[in-house]
This record gives structure tokens, C-alpha cells and sequence, in this order.
């Protein structure tokens, strides 16, 4: 979305937004503006683009400044579309191989040039609602930010950051002494890597944006809301009412119960396993959602999630889901996942190399 | 406008009432109509019950589900003999119309290479993507999702989805494990139109196969307010002389608190597909 749509993208929200704010106080009445299913519910299906290049935590360097200016939201755009047209340039088809030992590229380029940024999705803009533009997703706490980590929830955070280096060609957990390197076992790698869950809490809850793959797909019945992750095909089946499974049932993306307060649907979710895609969930994990339509093409999405056991406070955060005519494409990752084996493998080769053992 | 939506609903009520209270199998069954008042309601949660994920086609009990030559006739595999009965092959009369699938010889041989090496090469095995149909009768719930103009199809195994579309994108940008779903009405029966699959998924644990120009056009009819009469018919001239179909009842789950759960296979074959890579391998 270039300039000129994101100002008229704006100007939508805006003024449904002024719509939604005079339906408070009487959400039972129904609006006649926004699409509505036979039983009067709002209709919340369709396809949604969720990247926006607002970040969770508010950055530093916006202070207490809880909104962008229009000036500053469209810099920030217009940095993004600079970045991507750069990155987007064709390679040099005479361009040297790259050094031994690598050429210095960051990230995905794998320190040899590789990878453009075609498959790069966050999005074209910054948050608009209304006619203001928030510095962060998180509303809750008001400086933007997760509120403090328990003790514990800090020391596994930091335990598990400790496993996570550049890879300097080197079994340095071996070197270390480690009793349990982070390459031992498919189970001590991330639920990405595995092909479980999208990475980045995609598939939530809370259902959060990420570097690409941002579309998620809605399918609502009387009965129960469907929302599909493109990530990893993951489906959240959201029933209407009724109770929370036992506690013995644990899922991956936790057990949802639906309800509708006037035109405002709300899903409570419990019941997650020790693992979560929300980085430093744990079973203990509680996220409550608002899905609220703003106009025929947005979507509010609202949430407040809370882990005691993690986080001193609950914190909440919101962001608009345009919609999009993009459709929702298969993510097959488990069928062609060889990285998760390459990972291992690298590993035993670097410890052959230490242990002098020969590695097949 | 909301005395239309009244009126509408007054309709539906109207309609679905004759449809329940007749509630009986048959060619005369007119199911309750589903949101928007149209077309039947198939939203829930439903699955076969049958053999055809062992052998879609007749076939006899079989000792294991891989067999190897044994001094006096097939005897279980070495992959698989330590499972005994459990992975021995349930009869069944076949969901195959005419009883056989008519494969070119090529592809005959390739069903009966499949077959023999079935442990390395069924993708079930590994918890892939179960394509269509296979991924209907699969021994486990799958839930339609049905809105005024939507449908979605999620099933437990492997947490497979399909996206239907409800008006036609056009041909399928790649090919997919799940395909790509194009839906239409036929009175009550509902039409999915099923193209771009891959050549990687099987019909079912037999070796039974197809190509990526594989085109199923599976057909649901509600029979009754808890079935619904399934076929498929299969076009794949790469690998068949003519087209052919398969049929069977699907049925509702009636358990009060029934609802799909986690089977994300994929973590629990990281042993198979992972394990040798282990620091400290478990033995092999």
C-alpha cells in the first residue's frame, strides 16, 4: 500500500471509528452500516492482513508519547518502502562468490549474500485508528511496554537467550561444559523450528504480526468463529458459550470459549500447554480477546493476557485487522522441514570436531 | 433492514422445522437449511466409519499392513511383525465403485512397489498432509464450518485445513498438499471442486496413488439430520484409464462435549524422523 492508500486507509478507520464510539452504551441497538449475519451478529468473516510495521513494545526513543504524528507514521512507511525497494533490487548476476569465511551480510542473508526480501511482509504502514497513530500494539501498561517479569520467568529468559549465539562454527557447549547443549534434541528447539506453532505468536493467542505470512481467514457460524493462521495452517476453533475443557485438556493453542457482549465478540482462552506461542507463555496462561467490527473492511482486534507466573501484571494491546483480497495460501512446514534435521546434524559434525570423533 | 433479517430468520424457522421433524434417511429428506436460509446445514463435526484408510478397494484381512514372502504365503514384514495384530489389516468391502481402481500397468506396479515398502513411503507415516479424499476418511473427526457464504473444512489429523473458495480464484497458483477447493451448490448437494494437488499424498495405507494432475470433484448430500451421503469421483489420466469414484456414508459425532482436539503428529515423529541426529541417540 503506497502513500496515497494509506491516507485513504486512514481516513476509513477514522471514521469508523467515529461509527463504533457512538454504538457504546447501546450495542444492542445495531448499526445498519456494518455486514451482519442472519441471526444479527456482526459478521466477522472474511480475510485479513494484520502486518503493520507498529511494534508490540513502544521503542525507547518515543518516550511517553503514546501516538505517532501523521508526519512521523508516514516517515516511518516511507523508511519501510525505501528499505524494501533496496532490498528488492536484482542481485548482480556478475557478483563475485563471497569470501571464505563469509562476506559479513546480516540475519537471513547467512552471512553470504543470500536471500532478498521478497517474502518480507510486515506490512506497509504504521497503526491508524481513528486518526491516531499509537507508538506500540501494548496500550497496557501506558508506557507501552510488558510489565516487569517474575523472578523465575526472568532467569528461564535469560537461560534460554544464553542458548541462542551466531553461529561460530564451533561446538562451544561442548567447550563449555554444558550438560545439555541446545542442539541435543528436536524437543529443546523452538516450536517454529518444529513445525508446531508459527514463531512470533502468529497464531496466538494473542494473535500478534510478524515478518511475513500475515493473513488470517475467518469463518463464523451460529455456533462457532474459525480463525485460520496462514502460518503453519494453524485453525483456531472458537465455540460460542458452554464451559472451558477440563484442566487435563491442554493445547497447543489453548482451549477457547466464545461470547458476545452486544457486537463485541469476546474468546477466553485457557487451558495452553507448558509451551506457548506467545514467547515466555506457560500453562498458566490466560488471554482474553475483543473482536469488534469498526467498518465493512476492519476489524478491531483487542486483547489482555495474563500469566501470572510470568508477567507481575496483565498487559493488553490492540491493533486494527484491515481487510484484504489476499487469500490464505497452505503452509505445509512439517512436510518439507529438513533445516530441523540439518540443525542436529551441523551440531554432531562441530562436536566431532571437538571430540576428534569421526561424524558420518 | 432488520425487519428483513426478522423476516429471514422467521423464514429459515419455517423451513428447518419440516426437516427435523421429518427426520428419516431417504431420497425425501430435505435437511434444515444452514445460515442464510439457502442451501442445507452441514456445519459439525463428522467422520467415516470404515476401512477404506487401510485399503480403499475390496480386499481381505491382511496379517500386517507391509508384508514380506514367508515359507508358506505372506507373513508381516520385518518393519512391522513386532506390532502383530495392531497393524494387521481389517477387511473390507471397499469404497470403490466396481470394486477395483482402473490403473494403466505403470502405475499398477508402482501401487504394488508402494505397498511393499509401505513404512518408508506412506506419508502418513511421517504425519504429512493427508490430501483429498484421503483426509475424509481418516480414522478421526474433521468439522465443517459453514457461514452464509463461507466453508472450511479443519481436520483433527495433523491439524489439515481446507480453505474452500465459494466463487472460482481460477487455476491453483502452485500445487498443495491440501489443494486447492472450489465450492458450488447442486440443489442440496454440495460440489467441491478439488485441483492443484501435489503427487506426494496416497489414497491410503494399500500404496494406492495418483499424480499432481489428479482432479477430485467429491459431491456431499445430507441424508439424514446425521449423515451425509460422500463421493468423489477421481480424474487422472497419468495414472488411470478412466475416471472412477468412491462413495460412503460420513456421520455426525453426537457426543455432547464433542469437539476437535490437538493430533499434531508432527511432534510425535521427531524420534523417526530426528532421532538418529540426538546428542545421545535412543536406541535404533
Amino acid at each position: 500500500m503506497h502513500t496515497g492508500e494509506y491516507v485513504s486507509r486512514a481516513v476509513r478507520i477514522a471514521g469508523g471509528a467515529v461509527i463504533a464510539l457512538g454504538l457504546l452504551g447501546s450495542t444492542l441497538a445495531g448499526a445498519d452500516d456494518i455486514p451482519r449475519t442472519a441471526e444479527g451478529r456482526p459478521d466477522l468473516s472474511g480475510n485479513y492482513d494484520v502486518a503493520t510495521l507498529t511494534p508490540l513494545e513502544r521503542p525507547r526513543m518515543f518516550g511517553e508519547n503514546r501516538f505517532l504524528t501523521r508526519a512521523e507514521a508516514d516517515r516511518i512507511a516511507a523508511e519501510e518502502r525505501d528499505r524494501m525497494a533496496a532490498a528488492q533490487q536484482d542481485t548482480d548476476p556478475d557478483r563475485e562468490a563471497p569470501p571464505v569465511g563469509g562476506d559479513g551480510s546480516p540475519g537471513a542473508a547467512g552471512n553470504v549474500g543470500g536471500y532478498n526480501a521478497f517474502w518480507i511482509d510486515r506490512g506497509d504502514d504504521t497503526i491508524a485508528i481513528g486518526d491516531q497513530f499509537p507508538t506500540s500494539i501494548i496500550v497496557d501498561p501506558p508506557n507501552g511496554r510488558l510489565p516487569e517479569m517474575t523472578p523465575a520467568a526472568r532467569e528461564r529468559r535469560m537461560a534460554r537467550r544464553a542458548m541462542f549465539r551466531e553461529n561460530t562454527g564451533e561446538a562451544w557447549w561442548l567447550e563449555e561444559g554444558l550438560a545439555v547443549g541446545p542442539y541435543d534434541d528436536p524437543e529443546l528447539r523452538p516450536l517454529g523450528e518444529r513445525c508446531l506453532l508459527g514463531f512470533g505468536s502468529t497464531s496466538g493467542p494473542p494473535m500478534l504480526p510478524v515478518l511475513y505470512n500475515n493473513v488470517k481467514r475467518i469463518v463464523q457460524t451460529p455456533d462457532h468463529v474459525m480463525i485460520l493462521t496462514e502460518m503453519v495452517h494453524d485453525a483456531r476453533i472458537v465455540r460460542i458459550g458452554g464451559e472451558h475443557a477440563p484442566p487435563d485438556v491442554r493445547r497447543w493453542m489453548g482451549d477457547s470459549v466464545g461470547r458476545w457482549e452486544g457486537d463485541t465478540l469476546v474468546v477466553d482462552t485457557t487451558n495452553f500447554r507448558d509451551q506457548t506461542g506467545l514467547s515466555g507463555g506457560t500453562e498458566h496462561l490466560h488471554v482474553v480477546e475483543r473482536f469488534r467490527r469498526l467498518d465493512a473492511d476492519t476489524l478491531l482486534y483487542s486483547f489482555t493476557v495474563e500469566d501470572p507466573t510470568v508477567w507481575d501484571a496483565p498487559w493488553s494491546g490492540e491493533y486494527p485487522w484491515p481487510a484484504t483480497d489476499g487469500s490464505v495460501y497452505e503452509y505445509a512446514c512439517h512436510e518439507a522441514n529438513y533445516a530441523l534435521g540439518n540443525i542436529m546434524r551441523g551440531a554432531r559434525l562441530l562436536e566431532a570436531d571437538v571430540t576428534g570423533a569421526g561424524a558420518e | 433492514m432488520r425487519q428483513g433479517i426478522i423476516a429471514g430468520m422467521a423464514l429459515a424457522l419455517l423451513v428447518c422445522v419440516p426437516g427435523t421433524a421429518l427426520a428419516e434417511d431417504g431420497d425425501a429428506y430435505v435437511a434444515a437449511r444452514g445460515p442464510g436460509g439457502v442451501h442445507p446445514d452441514l456445519n459439525g463435526i463428522w467422520q467415516a466409519l470404515n476401512e477404506a484408510n487401510h485399503d480403499i478397494e475390496l480386499h481381505m484381512a491382511r496379517a500386517s499392513v507391509q508384508l514380506r514372502d514367508g515359507p508358506h504365503g505372506p507373513v508381516p514384514s520385518l518393519e512391522t511383525y513386532k506390532l502383530g495384530a495392531v497393524v494387521s489389516v481389517p477387511p473390507g468391502m471397499g469404497v470403490v465403485e466396481g470394486g477395483k481402481i482402473p490403473y494403466k500397468p505403470e502405475a499398477l506396479a508402482k501401487k504394488l512397489e508402494n505397498q511393499a515398502d509401505w513404512i518408508n513411503l506412506d506419508p502418513e507415516v511421517k504425519c504429512y498432509l493427508p490430501g483429498v479424499p484421503r483426509a475424509n476418511y481418516m480414522p478421526q473427526p474433521f468439522q465443517i464450518f459453514q457461514g452464509e457464504n463461507t466453508l472450511f473444512f479443519a481436520y483433527q489429523y495433523a491439524g489439515a485445513v481446507r480453505d474452500i473458495f465459494t466463487e472460482d480464484p481460477g487455476p491453483a497458483p502452485i500445487d498443495t498438499w491440501m489443494g486447492q477447493s472450489v465450492a458450488s451448490w447442486d440443489g442440496d448437494t454440495l460440489v467441491i471442486e478439488v485441483t492443484g494437488l501435489n503427487d506426494q499424498t496416497w489414497f491410503d495405507r494399500a500404496g494406492n496413488h495418483h499424480s499432481s494432475q489428479m482432479k477430485v470433484t467429491e459431491r456431499y448430500t445430507p441424508t439424514g439430520p446425521d449423515h451425509l451421503h460422500y463421493e468423489a469421483t477421481i480424474e487422472d489420466a497419468e495414472t488411470f484409464t478412466r475416471p472412477w469414484k468412491i462413495s460412503m456414508p460420513l456421520y455426525r459425532r453426537k457426543e455432547a462435549n464433542m469437539a476437535l482436539m490437538d493430533f499434531r503428529c508432527v511432534e510425535f515423529v521427531e524420534e523417526l524422523m530426528y532421532g538418529e541426529w540426538r546428542r545421545n541417540p535412543l536406541p535404533r
